[in-house]
């Protein structure tokens, strides 16, 4: 066991709110949750944050440790040099409610604002439509989006700029993805990624991709092919005249 | 139990405030470095206009070699440099390269930025997505390279017949192969490789269709759509080798021009 110093933010607001230091005894395989709970059970039992699996799973311990987004649960105290101070912030991006616990309603709004699944045709006699694994194989990487909302917090269009209203963030990209990329959906969502999503704000600095628990490969798999497929639509002369010509797609 | 302040870097508002104890600013400090002195290398070469072919060779930086009256303050790397920078600056990679270290935009994640207003590229930087159109004439560079290539195994069959312009020797020619031959070789293996893993091209192959067993050839175009995210999942490690490499390329060739490197040195058989 070691006495290891934090520093947590307590507060409603973050422009009254304030860092407090802690001192925690802490042992071998502890990661950063084990140490606020421990905070919470020995020194400030009016800490909020909010938790649920402690397995990477759940995605609802997601805060800001030594300023990079984490889930405090997969964040091993190890990680740090022992006389390291550990600071822990709430998500950045999002208004603070208390301590550590943000408020990420903002991320359900625009969840719902998303063009829903649209089922192809069926083309089978028995009136279904089937698919192969191999071409499902792309959409099922986004599947494993835990929503922890990491990749919004880091998001500097979110985080430094607050475009809540004009950008929808990697985790929607990632989710709008699923869809527009799923061998049984007929859906164009190209007009709502850039009229409505924002995706011409995204700068592609790959900074989600870096934070993502689940290592979905954002930027590379989910955002840049969503920006080729609004380029094809609206920034490429050649596929225009094509378009006009066949007037297919 | 202490208290302490410091919205600043809580809060992030100013350039370079952030809560991040690692050494955030080494990546994009050595990415000016590099990337700046390839730019300052280029166009000093550029504007050269002298040592870019000697022997067999032509410098990547001189190739397409147009033969067409040119003022002189004009040289010919002018009429084709634009096209792997164009590539290269619309590279998504290499977008993320410079947006983080040139422009800040951000220098490094959860790091406070010096810009209060930000239209990422949805204004100014619409032209990005032009990255498709400077794609198609990587590829036809990439078979101007090849032809680089073959020529760079073509030497005069006697040692005293000289080359006249890049690509032509007074005589016959034989085959060859010299120091010169196997960079240019490397050097086409590695832009080949980096303009393989362009996500524009992944796009067009088969990224674009998402039903392939719908479609004609589509099975095809899947299996190439795998194989060129092998490269894609190493584009940057190939940005950065081919970028250095062409660099080299062009450096090696310059000597054997000038005569620093003889090709009797440089000819290997």
């Amino acid at each position: 066991m070691a006495l290891r110093k934090f520093r947590i933010f307590r507060g409603d607001s973050r422009e009254t709110g304030e860092l407090v230091e802690f001192e925690v005894e802490c042992g071998e395989g502890m990661v950063v949750l084990d140490a606020v709970h421990r905070i919470q059970a020995e020194q400030a039992p009016d800490l909020a944050c909010r938790w649920n699996c402690k397995a990477g799973k759940c995605g609802s311990c997601g805060a800001d440790v030594n300023g990079k987004p984490k889930l405090m649960c997969m964040t091993r105290l190890s990680d740090y040099p022992e006389d390291e101070v550990i600071t822990i912030t709430p998500m950045r991006a999002f208004p603070v409610i208390r301590d550590l616990a943000t408020d990420v309603s903002i991320n359900y709004e625009n969840n719902r604002r998303l063009p829903h699944f649209q089922p192809r045709p069926a083309d089978f006699e028995d009136g279904e439509f089937r698919m192969y694994q191999w071409e499902v194989e792309r959409p099922q990487e986004f599947r494993k989006c835990i929503e922890c909302f990491l990749c919004q917090n880091v998001c500097h269009v979110l985080r430094t700029h607050d475009k809540h209203q004009e950008f929808i963030g990697p985790a929607f990209f990632v989710r709008t993805a699923v869809y527009e990329m799923h061998p049984a959906d007929v859906g164009d969502r190209r007009e709502h990624l850039k009229e409505h999503g924002g995706i011409g704000l995204c700068n592609i600095t790959k900074c989600c991709t870096e934070v993502c628990p689940e290592k979905i490969k954002i930027t590379d798999n989910a955002i840049i092919p969503l920006k080729e497929r609004v380029a094809d639509k609206y920034y490429d002369p050649l596929r225009w005249l094509l378009r006009k010509l066949t007037g297919r797609g | 139990m202490a208290t302490s302040h410091c919205c600043k870097d809580i809060i992030e508002r100013s350039f370079g405030a952030t809560l991040r104890r690692d050494n955030w600013w080494v990546e994009p400090l050595t990415m000016v470095v590099v990337l700046l002195g390839f730019v300052i290398y280029s166009v000093w070469r550029a504007f050269e206009h002298a040592n870019y072919w000697g022997g067999p060779y032509l410098s990547p930086f001189y190739s397409p070699h147009f033969s067409v009256d040119l003022p002189r303050w004009c040289s010919p790397a002018f009429l084709i440099i634009w096209v792997p920078a164009g590539f290269r600056f619309t590279c998504y990679y290499f977008r993320k390269a410079y947006y983080r270290s040139f422009a800040s935009q951000p220098i490094a994640c959860g790091v406070g930025k010096p810009w209060k207003s930000y239209s990422g590229e949805s204004k100014l930087l619409l032209f990005q997505n032009l990255h498709r159109f400077f794609l198609y004439l990587a590829i036809a560079f990439i078979v101007v390279h090849i032809y680089d290539l073959v020529k760079a195994t073509r030497w005069p069959v006697s040692a005293a017949a000289a080359y006249t312009s890049p690509h032509h020797a007074a005589g016959p020619t034989e085959f060859g192969i010299g120091i010169g031959t196997i960079v240019i070789l490397i050097d086409v293996i590695l832009l080949t490789g980096y303009v393989s893993g362009c996500h524009a091209f992944r796009h067009l192959v088969g990224g674009c269709i998402d039903a392939p067993s719908r479609v004609f050839l589509g099975r095809l175009r899947h299996r190439i759509w795998r194989g060129v995210n092998v490269f894609n999942e190493h584009h940057n490690m190939w940005g950065w080798i081919s970028l250095a490499w062409v660099g080299f390329t062009d450096f090696y060739i310059r000597m054997v021009a000038s005569g620093t490197i003889s090709l009797e040195f440089d000819r290997l058989f």
